[in-house]
């Protein structure tokens, strides 16, 4: 009989005790993956995602013809045209003019320069109603500015135009507090070596600065894009609402609210959904690859 | 203050943080301005010049590569910037930056980000990004103080090798006076914005001008003694006195390491050995000398056995320095 004392215990290695399991999720030494995982996703879930599915499925009450009929009412198409093609322009209006102001904001020192940092965010801030009736106060016809435009010949309030005054209005913040921190961020360094290497000043921004700047900038544009094509209150002020002129998609929603045509309202909520969602993952998608190449 | 490197040389600048060498560089890359003074390069004005028309190639401490640009894209730059009057054709510059790449040892690297790269490889192409712009004088802003000490001493002989063979005018920022020793020239030795010292490195090594110098250079042991006639006394150890030494109470500066030992009977200062350690190759020895503890270091090998704690010997510094 074999003592089975006499056979030492051969040890086992210690991984195969546990033996690994492929996971799902690569395992992190930061203790609190499941509650902080499932606090956002409940979170998301409440806020985002169970609004916007009760958004999907509400127009299908009237049929896809009913949908289709919808959207291809001359009114819907001109006011999602409005809404999505002046949101771009003023985003676009707001890179050159949000690059300018931080690049002032961040690279010059001169008295006031605080308060005017400050000023930027005031379009955050203030009730856009507030802000649709001072600036049609002003862009009106009888209005300083708009005065002044009216004799050049141009409308302001009450045309396209104002529209687009409105939404560069609220979207400068945007574009000004993304790119802000990241330019002030940029190593001086970078930009003597570019001196050194003979560059011009024009050389030096356009080859240098601007292309560190690219990533911010553009998710700037796309939130001042995405914020001006669901602004409602400060439009609905200075646009004038001519249907198939100057009438927003928002507006038409809210007067298909009215008129208690809630699967019409859904249809065209739904629409600027699915716009803005491929708009912005197409921005997003630019926006990984610029910066990507910095710091792959 | 003056100085003037000579053409092709390898002038560092050393000094403690503070000194004003940095500054100093800036100056001559065109970056600062300075107060008064000029700057001449090749009897040329140079603070009439604007950065970009000096063609100084700077290399900087934190690399300051250009994050979105490749390797290739990165030490094109200089030449892509020039006026298309001036810039070489598309396969001349391709031509230009493989034999740059070649030259700083990153071959095959030119699609790699700076992102990708480590920190000697990164430094490596800030000095090729330099260099393609043919520069009339090299500016090195302590450009291995981001690097760790292997790396930094390998790339140290790398760059003396490199600076030998294009011969351009270098001139060199760094606080480690190590470094400054066994690369340039000539080191420039500056503190509080004045020019100390300068001389070929053993030079200033063995006759530091001044007490800062001396210490600066490397440890320091300081007694204080009298020069009389051309002999030394310090304490009852009599020695003759260095060269163009002044006359009366001086202090007197030696080198931890350049000191002999002799037993208590014979000549030298009286010392009392403290303690004993190993170092790796060296020995260091605590001892007290004239009521001033030192640690003094010795080679281990050649140490003479009397030297041990408790136990009194005669130490005879080498080659004494004094300073009025």
């Amino acid at each position: 009989m074999t003592d089975r004392f006499s056979v030492p215990p051969v040890p086992r290695p210690v991984t195969d005790a546990w033996p690994r399991r492929p996971r799902l999720v690569e395992h992190s030494i930061l203790p609190g993956l499941k509650l902080s995982l499932g606090i956002t996703l409940v979170y998301l879930a409440l806020i985002v995602l169970i609004p916007l599915a009760a958004l999907a499925v509400r127009p299908w009450e009237i049929g896809l013809d009913g949908v289709i009929r919808t959207l291809s009412d001359p009114r819907v198409a001109s006011a999602l045209r409005v809404s999505f093609g002046i949101s771009l322009l003023a985003a676009l209006t707001n890179a050159p003019l949000g690059l300018l102001i931080a690049w002032t904001l961040t690279r010059y020192a001169f008295p006031g320069r605080r308060i005017l940092d400050a000023l930027v965010d005031l379009p955050f801030a203030l009730p856009t109603a507030v802000a649709g009736i001072a600036l049609t106060a002003i862009y009106s016809p009888t209005g300083p500015i708009g005065a002044f435009a009216a004799q050049l010949g141009i409308k302001t309030a009450y045309s396209p135009l104002g529209i687009f005054i409105a939404l560069v209005f609220i979207g400068l913040p945007f574009v000004v507090r993304s790119v802000q921190p990241v330019m002030q961020d940029l190593d001086k360094d970078v930009e003597e070596a570019a001196m050194t290497l003979g560059a011009t000043d024009l050389q030096r921004v356009t080859r240098v600065v601007l292309p560190a700047l690219a990533p911010a900038l553009l998710s700037g544009v796309s939130l001042a894009f995405a914020r001006a094509v669901g602004e409602y209150g400060s439009v609905i002020f200075i646009a004038g609402n001519m249907p198939l002129k100057t009438e927003i998609a928002p507006l038409l929603i809210v007067i298909k609210l009215e008129q208690y045509d809630y699967a019409g309202a859904a249809a065209i909520g739904l629409a600027m959904l699915a716009i803005s969602f491929g708009a912005l993952v197409a921005m997003n998608a630019v926006q990984i690859y610029l910066s990507r190449r910095g710091r792959a | 203050m003056s100085l003037q490197a000579r053409d092709k040389e390898f002038l560092a600048l050393l000094g403690p943080s503070g000194s004003g060498k940095t500054t100093l560089l800036r100056v001559l890359a065109g970056l600062e301005e300075p107060d008064a003074g000029e700057v001449r390069f090749d009897g040329e004005d140079f603070l009439a010049l604007p950065v970009r028309k000096r063609k100084v190639g700077m290399v900087f401490q934190h690399y300051a590569l250009f994050r979105h640009m490749t390797v290739a894209q990165n030490i094109a730059f200089g030449l892509t910037v020039r006026p298309a009057r001036e810039r070489p054709g598309k396969s001349e510059i391709r031509d230009r930056v493989a034999r740059l790449l070649d030259l700083v040892q990153l071959q095959g690297l030119e699609k790699r980000f700076p992102s990708q790269l480590s920190g000697g490889q990164r430094q490596r192409v800030a000095l090729a990004r330099a260099l393609a712009i043919e520069p009339r004088m090299l500016l090195l802003d302590e450009p291995f103080g981001a690097l760790d000490a292997q790396v930094r001493r390998e790339l140290r002989r790398w760059l003396r090798e490199l600076h030998d063979r294009a011969g351009v005018t270098t001139v060199f920022v760094t606080h480690d006076q190590e470094e400054a020793l066994d690369l340039a020239d000539r080191v420039a030795i500056l503190k509080d914005g004045e020019l100390v010292q300068l001389g070929a490195p053993n030079a200033v090594y063995e006759h530091p001008a001044t007490p800062f110098v001396f210490d600066f250079l490397g440890q320091a042991c300081q007694l204080p003694g009298v020069v009389q006639g051309g002999s030394l006394t310090v304490a009852d150890w009599e020695t003759a006195a260095p060269e163009g030494a002044t006359q009366g109470a001086v202090q007197v500066f030696f080198r931890p390491d350049e000191v002999a030992f002799a037993p208590a009977e014979g000549a030298g200062l009286a010392a009392e050995v403290l303690a004993v350690a190993r170092r790796g190759p060296d020995v260091r020895i605590d001892c007290r000398i004239e009521g001033v503890l030192m640690e003094l270091i010795g080679h281990g090998p050649t140490l003479p056995a009397g030297v041990a704690p408790g136990l009194s010997v005669r130490v005879k510094p080498l080659r004494p320095q004094v300073y009025a």
